[in-house]
């Protein structure tokens, strides 16, 4: 290879400054907040106030594994479906999946609230039957629906996205060694799946863990997630010091599921 | 009877994706003031929202950030990406990458926070009372768009094979004349992608630009938020419906020059 040039060289030194100054610095100062108290002086008492959200972050961590697993169950079904589609009808199958993804989150949630609400569009529907009206929002499966709503192209994309990568070759010599459907699925599309599972899984446990708007509206006030407890000391209490100590052990508890899931999957490769 | 099973899982997931836009669209029509009670076609809505000054400035303040940030994002990222090509430092470029992606591994309340807490913590030191502003949304949003950009930009390059530069470089061209000649027409469609990509995400974002925004600068989404905090018109459906028809012709746009620059590969 030649010798790199001098523009070459430069080139990177905007962006070099610009991600220590916004994405380096930023890290940092959520670190600094976090200890210290609201003159700036070295504290605890944001760590030790983190006690009191104990039960916040269980029903977090547990409604968005809820989530997950149940978007997992749909959509490896509908992954593995789409995969045996023709090329025309899996491009269209494709864009069908990530359009409404295009449309805003508050809106589709909010239409969702329509939709599910005591006199919303369902109850209405039933009431023309002389049925009673279903209490749908304000309960923990409203709040875990809508973030599988939400998030389940992030785990149909990378499952069918390694699915249609599978050499039909390797299905035929399955056969040809007497696999019938089931052990071909189990010995030879699961394993070979694994990493879009993988990062799916991820795509959809990470927002849903850290939001805040879809339990605000499906939840109607009753549910209060980790995302709802940081937005109330950033935006409403102002207590700066206590947001940033929830937003330091939602990150730390992320960074640590997420290494362990790679683990678990034997995939270091998790970075670009 | 197996496949027909499939077909109908099928249609009933499309079914769920589908229905509260389906809603969105329906209502957006409706006579009254119900979100769930049609009472009779009217486009009476759609007329209120282009007469509505607020809305307008926010559409023209999302526009103008969607731009800018997509603009700068993109000139930043693909000059980025470049650099990154070029390393041969192996731990620099593994670290360039990781901090690439911690945008994207991050979840959007705690990019939003931490930008929050750097914008207070510097208008804090400078003596200010809000340091909130079109500005810090700016910076915010092109931190994020960013990594859309160089994870275009990048795969292209590593896809150009580098003798090609190196031959018109032996040939008598200078660094600068293979670069421009035979490097950038390999990346434009990455770089164009990024671009459009960057565009995208800040047209629709809403968690972080809610964290770093000034009182004094309101986006669609953030307008979207505010209206959604009381019971909504369905003026609220008629702006939704308008930006999804946007997007989807942005989307397309992608999508067939895709389908062109695959062809046109498969034809070489």
């Amino acid at each position: 290879m030649k010798k790199r040039s001098f523009a070459q060289r430069i080139a990177g030194a905007p962006y070099i400054l610009w991600a220590a100054l916004f994405i380096v610095i930023p890290m940092a100062i959520v670190v600094y907040y976090a200890f210290t108290d609201a003159d700036g002086n070295f504290s605890f008492a944001n760590i030790r106030q983190l006690a009191d959200y104990k039960e916040t972050f269980l029903i977090s961590f547990e409604y968005s594994f809820i989530a997950t697993i149940i978007t997992l169950v749909i959509s490896y079904p509908f992954a593995y479906l789409m995969s045996k589609k023709s090329a025309a009808s899996q491009r269209i199958m494709m864009m069908l999946v990530m359009l409404p993804m295009w449309m805003n989150l508050l809106i589709r949630t909010y239409s969702w609230m329509n939709i599910l609400e005591r006199n919303g569009i369902i109850n209405n529907l039933l009431g023309l039957f002389g049925a009673e009206p279903l209490k749908m929002i304000g309960t923990p499966g409203a709040v875990i629906f809508g973030m599988i709503y939400n998030y389940i192209p992030y785990m149909i994309i990378p499952i069918y996205n390694v699915m249609s990568k599978i050499d039909k070759s390797l299905l035929e010599s399955a056969e040809d060694l007497g696999s019938n459907g089931l052990s071909k699925l189990r010995r030879v599309i699961l394993p070979l799946s694994m990493p879009g599972v993988i990062s799916g899984f991820t795509m959809v446990f990470v927002p849903s863990v850290s939001t805040f708007y879809i339990s605000q509206k499906l939840g109607g006030g009753k549910v209060m997630l980790i995302g709802d407890a940081i937005e109330r000391q950033m935006q409403t209490s102002y207590n700066y010091n206590l947001g940033a100590s929830l937003s330091l052990v939602l990150m730390i508890v992320i960074l640590i599921s997420m290494i362990v899931v790679n683990r678990f999957a034997g995939d270091d490769d998790l970075l670009i | 009877m197996k496949k027909a099973l499939g077909n109908v899982f099928i249609w009933i997931i499309y079914l769920i994706l589908y229905a509260p836009l389906l809603v969105m669209v329906f209502f957006s029509f409706n006579e009254g003031r119900s979100t769930s009670v049609f009472s009779g076609f009217s486009l009476k809505w759609y007329a209120e929202l282009f007469a509505s000054r607020d809305t307008m400035t926010a559409l023209q303040n999302t526009l103008v950030l969607a731009i800018s940030s997509a603009v700068i994002a993109t000139v930043l990222g693909t000059a980025a990406a470049m650099y990154m090509y070029y390393l041969r430092n192996k731990a620099w470029k593994a670290t360039m990458k990781t901090v690439t992606n911690i945008p994207m591994m991050n979840p959007e309340i705690v990019t939003g926070v931490s930008m929050m807490l750097l914008f207070v913590f510097i208008g804090r030191m400078l003596g200010a009372d809000n340091s909130l502003s079109f500005g810090t949304l700016l910076i915010a949003h092109v931190t994020f768009n960013l990594p859309y950009v160089i994870l275009n930009v990048l795969p292209k390059l590593n896809q150009t094979d580098p003798h090609l530069a190196e031959a018109a470089q032996d040939l008598g061209s200078t660094p600068m004349q293979a670069f421009v000649k035979v490097v950038m027409p390999a990346v434009i469609p990455g770089v164009i992608s990024g671009f459009l990509m960057s565009f995208t995400m800040s047209l629709d974002d809403f968690v972080i630009s809610y964290y770093t925004t000034g009182s004094d600068f309101q986006t669609l989404p953030l307008k979207i938020f505010a209206m959604t905090k009381k019971t909504v018109k369905p003026d609220m459906y008629a702006l939704s419906s308008l930006i999804f028809i946007t997007v989807l012709i942005l989307l397309l746009i992608i999508n067939i020059s895709q389908i062109r620059q695959e062809k046109k590969n498969a034809s070489k």
